[in-house]
C-alpha cells in the first residue's frame, strides 16, 4: 500500500481551492478600499493597498506551485487545460484587485460623494460574484467524490446561473456608477479617466468570477 | 520427481497414481552413492523402506533427523542423510525470512490505512491481519503452494536433488531481491521473485525442458489480466457506490443502509471461492450446494457484522462545507472490512511464495516414493501463517505506525473500491491456483478508480516504476537463481 499511497498522489483541487480563496480573499479587501476612498482616508488606503499586495503575492506564488505540480505523467480526474485556465482567471481575479488598490494609492484618490453610493453598490456586487465563484470552486472536491455524479453536476450548473444573474447585475450598477461619473465629468476633467477606469476594474472582479464559471462549465460537460 | 533406486527388494514399489515409479528415469549425483547396503542398517533395526519414508514425513523431521543417535552410530556411508537437515534448515530459515518480510510490509501497509483513519488500533489491527493472514494461507494458500511447489516444473524431468538445490536457489534469490529492493526503496513483488528463480533454475540448471512452460506462460499472462481484471472491477464498484451512495441527495442514509450488503457481498464472494472444492488440503471437500449454503451463511453473519460496527458511527455534526465527511466516515468501517479481505486474500496467495519451495524440499528430501502424491502438509501452510505473523508483530508494527501517520490521498471510498476488486481479483488467482502480486493486483484496482473519474489525481510515474521493477525483477531473480543453484549444487552435493 505504500506504492497505492504514491500512485495516488495530491490532487490540485485543493490548492486550486486555496488559491481561489486567497484570491477572492484579496478581491473583497476593495470592498474597505472604496470606503476609505469615499471617507478620503488617505492612510487607510495604503493599508488596505499593502494587504491586497499581500493576499496578491501569496495568490501569486500559490499559482506557480500548482502549475509546478500538474506535470503530464499526472492523470487527473479534470482537464489539465481547462484546470490551468480556471486557475488563471481565479488569478486575475487577484491581480486585478491590486491593479484598483495600485491607482487608487497612487493617485490618492478621493471618491466624490454623489459617486460612493452607486462605487459601493457595484463592488459590494462584484464581490458577492466572486464569492460565488468560490463557492463553484469549492464544490470542485465534491464533483470528483461524487465521481462526476448527475446530481452534483446538475448542483454546480444552478450555482452557475446564478453566478450568472449576479455578473449580469452588475452589469447593470456598472452602466449606472459610468452614468453618474459622466454626469460630473466636467467638475472631475481628466480625473473622470481614472474613475473609469476603476468602475471597469471592479466590473471586471465580477467578469473573472463568471470566467471561472464558464471555464468550469465545460470542465463539467468534459 | 525422485527415483530412489528400487535396487533391492527390500524395497518395495509403491504404485502412484497417474505416475509409473519403477524405472529410475535419472539418477542423481549424489543418490549413486545410496546404494541398498547403505540402508541395511537400517532395515536391521526393523525399519522398513515405507516404514521409514513413514517417519521421515513426519512432522518433527526438522529436529529429529540430525538428532536420531541411533543412526550417527551407524552411518559412516550416509551422505546424503547427512546432507538432510543441512537443506531442510536453509530452506526453513529462508522461508521463514520471506515469511516475516511478506508479513512485515505487504500485510502492514494493508492495514495501515485503516489504521491510519483512527478506526483500528494498531494491536486490533495486527490481530485482525495477522489471523486473516494466517486463516487465508491455511484454507486457501493451497492451490498457488501447489502450483510453486510442482506446477511450473516437469517433475518427471528434475531429480531430486536437483529440485533440492534449486529451490533453496530460488527462496535464496527471492529473499536476496527482497533484502535489496526493500533496502533501496524498489518495488520489488516476492511473486515474481519466485517465479522467476523458480524458472530460472529450471530452464538453466536443469534444462530447458525441464520447465513446464505453459505453466508459467499461463502465469505470466495473469499478470498481465489480474490488474486488467481487478480495475475493471474497482470501475465497477465505484460505479455501483456512486450511483447508489455517493450521488444521492441523502447519501449518508444510503450508505449506512446499503453498508451491510457489502459486508454480505464479501463474505459470501470469498466464503464461495475458498469453500467451494477448494479445502481439499484440509480434506473437506464441499459439493455447490454445501458451499452455497456456508457461504450464505457466512455472509449474512457478515452483515449482521456491519450493520453492528456502522451503527456505532454517531451520525453527529454534518457539516455542509464537507457533505462527504460523514459518508466516508462510514466507509472506513467498509474500509476495514475490504482490508481484510485483502489480508485473507494475500494469505491465500502470497504465503505460498515462501511455502511452495520449502514444501518441495521436503517433499524431495523426506518421501522418496510418493513424491508424486504428497499432499502438502497443513502444518507448512500453518508454518507460513505464523511467520507473517510474526513479521507483522515485530516488524509490521512500525510500518502500520508509519503508513498511518501518512496523509493519504485516497479517502475510505476509493480505497474501499479498489480493495474489494483487489482482494476479490487475488482471492480468485488463489483458488486457480495462479501465483499473482498483491501489490500489481491493487495497483490496477486504484486505475480503475481513477479512469472513473473517481481519484483527482494518479501519477503515471509510478506505474510505470512498478512495471519495470514487474519486467525487471524476472531476469534478475532468475539469474540470481543460477548463481545460487550451482552454489548450493557445490556445497550440498558430497
Amino acid at each position: 500500500m505504500s506504492w497505492i499511497d504514491k500512485l495516488v498522489a495530491r490532487s490540485p483541487i485543493g490548492p486550486m481551492q486555496e488559491h481561489m480563496r486567497t484570491s477572492v480573499a484579496c478581491a473583497s479587501r476593495v470592498i474597505p478600499l472604496i470606503d476609505a476612498m469615499a471617507a478620503g482616508n488617505f492612510e487607510a488606503i495604503a493599508t488596505h493597498r499593502a494587504e491586497i499586495d499581500t493576499l496578491e503575492h501569496e495568490a501569486d506564488e500559490l499559482k506557480q506551485e500548482i502549475r509546478s505540480h500538474m506535470p503530464h505523467r499526472l492523470l487527473l480526474a479534470m482537464e489539465r487545460r481547462d484546470m490551468l485556465e480556471i486557475l488563471d482567471c481565479q488569478d486575475s481575479i487577484a491581480d486585478t484587485a491590486q491593479d484598483i488598490a495600485e491607482l487608487a494609492d497612487q493617485r490618492q484618490m478621493h471618491l466624490p460623494p454623489t459617486l460612493a453610493e452607486p462605487f459601493q453598490r457595484l463592488t459590494a456586487r462584484a464581490i458577492t460574484a466572486c464569492e460565488q465563484g468560490h463557492r463553484v470552486v469549492n464544490e470542485l472536491d465534491e464533483l470528483v467524490e461524487t465521481g462526476f455524479g448527475d446530481r452534483e453536476v446538475a448542483r454546480i450548473k444552478e450555482m452557475l446561473s446564478e453566478l450568472a444573474r449576479i455578473e449580469s447585475e452588475t452589469d447593470v450598477l456598472s452602466d449606472s456608477a459610468a452614468r453618474a461619473l459622466f454626469a460630473l465629468e466636467d467638475e472631475l476633467g481628466v480625473a473622470t479617466v481614472y474613475w473609469h477606469q476603476l468602475i471597469q476594474w471592479i466590473a471586471d472582479l465580477a467578469d473573472y468570477a463568471e470566467r471561472v464559471g464558464n471555464r468550469l462549465r465545460l470542465l463539467i460537460a468534459n | 520427481m525422485i527415483q530412489r533406486s528400487p535396487g533391492s527388494g527390500e524395497y518395495p514399489i509403491v504404485p502412484t497414481a497417474g505416475r509409473p515409479t519403477s524405472a529410475p528415469k535419472k539418477k542423481r549425483d549424489g543418490l549413486e552413492k545410496l546404494t541398498p547396503s547403505t540402508f541395511a542398517p537400517l532395515e536391521n533395526l526393523g525399519c522398513s523402506a515405507r516404514t521409514k519414508v513413514a517417519c521421515h514425513r513426519g512432522r518433527s523431521t526438522l529436529e529429529e533427523l540430525p538428532a536420531s543417535p541411533v543412526r550417527r552410530e551407524i552411518t559412516e556411508p550416509m551422505p546424503i542423510l547427512e546432507a538432510i537437515p543441512m537443506e531442510l534448515w536453509i530452506a526453513g530459515i529462508l522461508a521463514l525470512y520471506m515469511a516475516w518480510a511478506i508479513g512485515a510490509n505487504d500485510v502492514a501497509n494493508a492495514m495501515g490505512t485503516s489504521v491510519g483513519s483512527g478506526a483500528l488500533t494498531i494491536r486490533h489491527a495486527i490481530i485482525v491481519a495477522g489471523s486473516l493472514e494466517f486463516l487465508g494461507a491455511f484454507l486457501a494458500g493451497g492451490h498457488v503452494t501447489d502450483t510453486v511447489r510442482k506446477g511450473m516444473l516437469d517433475t518427471s524431468l528434475v531429480g531430486s536433488d536437483q529440485l533440492v538445490f534449486g529451490m533453496l536457489a530460488a527462496l535464496a534469490s527471492a529473499a536476496t531481491l527482497l533484502l535489496g529492493a526493500t533496502r533501496m526503496g524498489l518495488p520489488v513483488s516476492t511473486t515474481h521473485a519466485i517465479v522467476g528463480g523458480i524458472v530460472g533454475f529450471g530452464a538453466v540448471g536443469i534444462g530447458m525442458d525441464a520447465v513446464n512452460w505453459s505453466k508459467v506462460g499461463q502465469i505470466v499472462v495473469s499478470w498481465v489480466t489480474s490488474p486488467l481484471l481487478a480495475g475493471a472491477i474497482a470501475f465497477g464498484i465505484f460505479q455501483f457506490t456512486r450511483r447508489t451512495i455517493l450521488d444521492r441527495d441523502d447519501p449518508i442514509e444510503q450508505v449506512r443502509k446499503r453498508g451491510p450488503f457489502f459486508f454480505f457481498f464479501v463474505f459470501f464472494v470469498i466464503g464461495l471461492v475458498t469453500l467451494f472444492k477448494g479445502l481439499k488440503n484440509l480434506n473437506l471437500d464441499l459439493a455447490l450446494p454445501e458451499a452455497l449454503a456456508a457461504s450464505l451463511a457466512l455472509g449474512i453473519l457478515g452483515a449482521i457484522l456491519g450493520a453492528l460496527l456502522i451503527g456505532r458511527v454517531s451520525a453527529t455534526s454534518v457539516n455542509p462545507e464537507n457533505r462527504f465527511g460523514q459518508v466516508e466516515r462510514i466507509f472506513v468501517i467498509l474500509q476495514i472490512l475490504t482490508a481484510c479481505a485483502v489480508a485473507f486474500a494475500h494469505g491465500s496467495n502470497d504465503v505460498a511464495n515462501a511455502i511452495g519451495p520449502l514444501a518441495a524440499i521436503a517433499g524431495a528430501v523426506n518421501s522418496a516414493e510418493l513424491v508424486g502424491e504428497t499432499r502438502l502438509a497443513p502444518w507448512m501452510l500453518a508454518l507460513g501463517g505464523v511467520g507473517i505473523v510474526v513479521g507483522l508483530s515485530t516488524w509490521g508494527y512500525r510500518v502500520m505506525e508509519t503508513v498511518g501517520k501518512r496523509i493519504t490521498e485516497l479517502t475510505p471510498s476509493r480505497g474501499f473500491a479498489a480493495e474489494l476488486a483487489a482482494a476479490t481479483t487475488i482471492v480468485l488467482a488463489s483458488r486457480l491456483g495462479i501465483p499473482v502480486s498483491t501489490t500489481h493486483t491493487l495497483v490496477g484496482a486504484v486505475l480503475g478508480v481513477g479512469l472513473a473519474r473517481g481519484i483527482g489525481a494518479i501519477d503515471l510515474r509510478v506505474v510505470g516504476s512498478i512495471m519495470a521493477s514487474w519486467i525487471a525483477t524476472l531476469p534478475i531473480a532468475a539469474l540470481l537463481s543460477i548463481f545460487f543453484y550451482f552454489f548450493f549444487k557445490g556445497l550440498l552435493t558430497p
